[in-house]
């Protein structure tokens, strides 16, 4: 419970810290909101005193801190101002937009989480063999790819030349949304969740690998094996075990690079996600939208860690047992007396 | 038969290639710095020619004449590309640069300065870490104002988390030894066991540390101003150049995008194969192995 509280004024704190810096970054752009908001034929064709009027409605002279804290007071009571590159509230966009992006990320973090331990794990134990230095090669080679190449090549190749997946967007072009199957977006999710979960193995694969062979080459590992156990018993029984806990934060953590990535990806294959409108929001001078998607990016990367956290707490019995020193003792001694 | 054309069993063979692993290891680290030179050097001298375009030889597949095809104005891809590496590689090593600095005094500020001071880094790196590297890119950027400045102050200011925190740590763990109690007692002022002591400690980190960001500075230049928050369409960059070559994929000009894009890919592996043997050989631990 107390872990809780701590969390969630953690986050407050951290998220209060992340709205001053990105209202800072937004406020201080020479793009002028007024020109910004009423494009540029309008400001040209506008009359003196429309322009004052929309400079008093936009705060333009307002001292920084009047102007944060009015957009704090709003944002806090759930209004995050109005979008206008895409005429509708912030809230509405994002909301829309990050049901597209968690789709997208959910599938390639799981598929580069599990993929990249048991390929992390497979050359640990092939320590220096064929399968050890193929896993190796291919996740340097990938670590060093730069995401949005990898995905114009798979554009490239998989949807130009062999024509097997579509050139982009996550729907079909000119239907109507009620025609829309599941298939449909299956189909146009392929390309982009395959790339975005390439890259993450092998960052996930080469950590993983490296705590592997930390445990293989400890006093544990070499005793068990004086024992006699060898192969999968032994990966199971000691590798296993212990590179689980690094590897959940490893995994929480690697949220932010895949956030990073699906910027990237979404932008290249045109996939209406909270990348691509942080991309429009930030060349259009949306500036409303650009600081709602960093604040919603900054939550994620920060429930992220907070899970494995709390995760931590639960799998690991060290964590378990420190608890019970700092006096939940008596709550848990039932367990404790069952386990003795 | 006499006794000596026995095998003797062999108690010791010196293992051939200890010698070779750090010569070559030397070997790597010269030849990468000499490729990546010049290729900056290549860029710079070839800026204009890169930029000349020819409208009698447009759209070329690649050929002996242009390994990398030619594009739409006819400007020649592979000096394109080169110069667009060489534009690379120097916002990468002028960032990572200022990067590296900001993690040396960071981290020796948390290590050293103290239990509040402490405190305020750690949370200062987690605030950092807290904002997808991209999406603070693209804000910094968008603050101020698109081009070179942006991105070079964009990528100076979002590295520097995980090399403070090495220095951080690196740094905590000096000043527990004994030499450092012994020089206080010898009555060595900070400044001289700053000097003598914590420099050199954290010097081979350090070295290796600034040449591993260097990849990472590249890739997210190369992102940015491909997403069109970085330098401008004017200047030769592998993001201008793929950004560009994105138009005309469909038109199935495949040497536009694939060719910059290995050669950026190249580049950074040269610099990542350049920093991990730079801190096996300057790691006391590991530089005999």
């Amino acid at each position: 419970m107390h872990t809780l509280i701590r969390q969630l004024l953690k986050f407050c704190l951290l998220m209060l810290a992340v709205s001053l810096v990105v209202f800072f970054l937004v406020s201080v752009s020479p793009i002028d909101p007024v020109q910004a908001n009423v494009g540029q034929a309008a400001y040209v064709t506008m009359s003196e005193e429309k322009r004052v009027q929309l400079e008093l409605y936009w705060g333009v002279d307002a001292p920084f801190w009047e102007r944060y804290v009015n957009w704090l007071g709003a944002l806090l009571q759930g209004d995050m101002g109005t979008s206008l590159r895409f005429n509708a509230p912030v809230a509405e966009v994002i909301a829309q937009r990050a049901g597209n992006s968690l789709v997208l990320m959910g599938i390639a973090w799981a598929i580069s989480g599990v993929l990249g331990f048991v390929l992390g794990v497979v050359a640990a134990a092939f320590r220096g063999r064929w399968p050890d230095k193929i896993i190796r090669a291919y996740a340097y080679l990938l670590a060093s790819t730069p995401t949005f190449w990898l995905a114009l090549i798979a554009l490239m190749v998989f949807s130009v030349w062999l024509g097997w997946f579509p050139f982009g967007f996550s729907v079909p072009i000119g239907m109507a949304a009620s025609d829309i199957t599941v298939a449909d977006l299956a189909h146009h999710l392929v390309l982009p969740a395959a790339t975005l979960s390439l890259l993450g193995v092998a960052n996930i694969a080469l950590h993983t690998r490296e705590k592997a062979c930390d445990v293989l080459e400890s006093s544990y590992v070499k005793f068990a094996r004086t024992r006699g156990e060898g192969g999968f018993t032994l990966i199971r029984r000691h590798v296993l075990r212990n590179v689980a806990l690094p590897a959940l934060s490893l995994q929480f953590a690697s949220i932010s690079e895949i956030f990073g990535g699906s910027v990237l990806v979404e932008q290249v294959f045109s996939y209406p996600g909270l990348g691509q409108a942080a991309v429009t929001a930030g060349l259009g001078g949306d500036v409303a939208l650009l600081a709602g998607i960093a604040l919603v990016s900054a939550a994620l990367v920060f429930g992220g860690n907070a899970c494995a956290n709390v995760l931590y707490a639960v799998i690991d019995p060290r964590m378990r047992t420190k608890k019970q020193a700092k006096g939940v003792f008596h709550v848990d001694d039932t367990e404790a007396g069952a386990h003795a | 038969m006499r006794s000596d054309s026995v095998a003797v069993p062999v108690l010791y063979q010196p293992p051939k290639r200890r010698v070779a692993t750090r010569k070559r290891m030397v070997f790597v680290c010269v030849l990468a710095s000499l490729l990546l030179v010049m290729t900056v050097a290549a860029g710079l001298l070839f800026s204009d020619a890169a930029s000349q375009s020819n409208f009698l030889e447009k759209q070329l597949a690649p050929s002996f004449e242009h390994p990398f095809g030619t594009d739409w104005l006819g400007r020649d891809m592979l000096l394109r590309s080169v110069a667009g590496l060489s534009t690379s590689i120097l916002v990468g090593v002028l960032a990572a640069g200022c990067s590296a600095v900001i993690a040396l005094v960071l981290g020796a500020v948390a290590a050293l300065g103290g239990k509040r001071a402490d405190t305020v880094v750690t949370w200062l790196i987690d605030l950092l870490m807290g904002v997808p590297h991209i999406v603070l890119l693209v804000l910094i950027s968008f603050a101020l104002g698109k081009g070179f400045v942006g991105v070079t102050v964009g990528v100076a200011l979002t590295h520097w988390g995980s090399l403070a925190r090495v220095v951080r740590a690196e740094l905590l763990q000096c000043k527990q030894a004994d030499y450092i109690m012994a020089a206080r007692r010898l009555g060595k002022g900070p400044l001289y066991i700053a000097l003598h002591h914590f420099l050199p400690y954290v010097l081979p980190q350090f070295i290796a540390g600034l040449i591993l960001l260097f990849p990472h500075a590249i890739l997210h230049e190369a992102s940015i101003t491909f997403l069109g928050f970085g330098l401008s369409p004017e200047q030769p960059a592998i993001g201008i150049i793929l950004s560009e070559a994105m138009g005309y994929l469909s038109a199935g000009m495949w040497w536009l995008a694939a060719f910059p894009g290995l050669a950026l890919l190249v580049v950074v592996l040269v610099f990542d194969r350049l920093g991990q043997n730079v801190r096996k050989l300057l790691d006391p631990r590991t530089s005999q192995e």
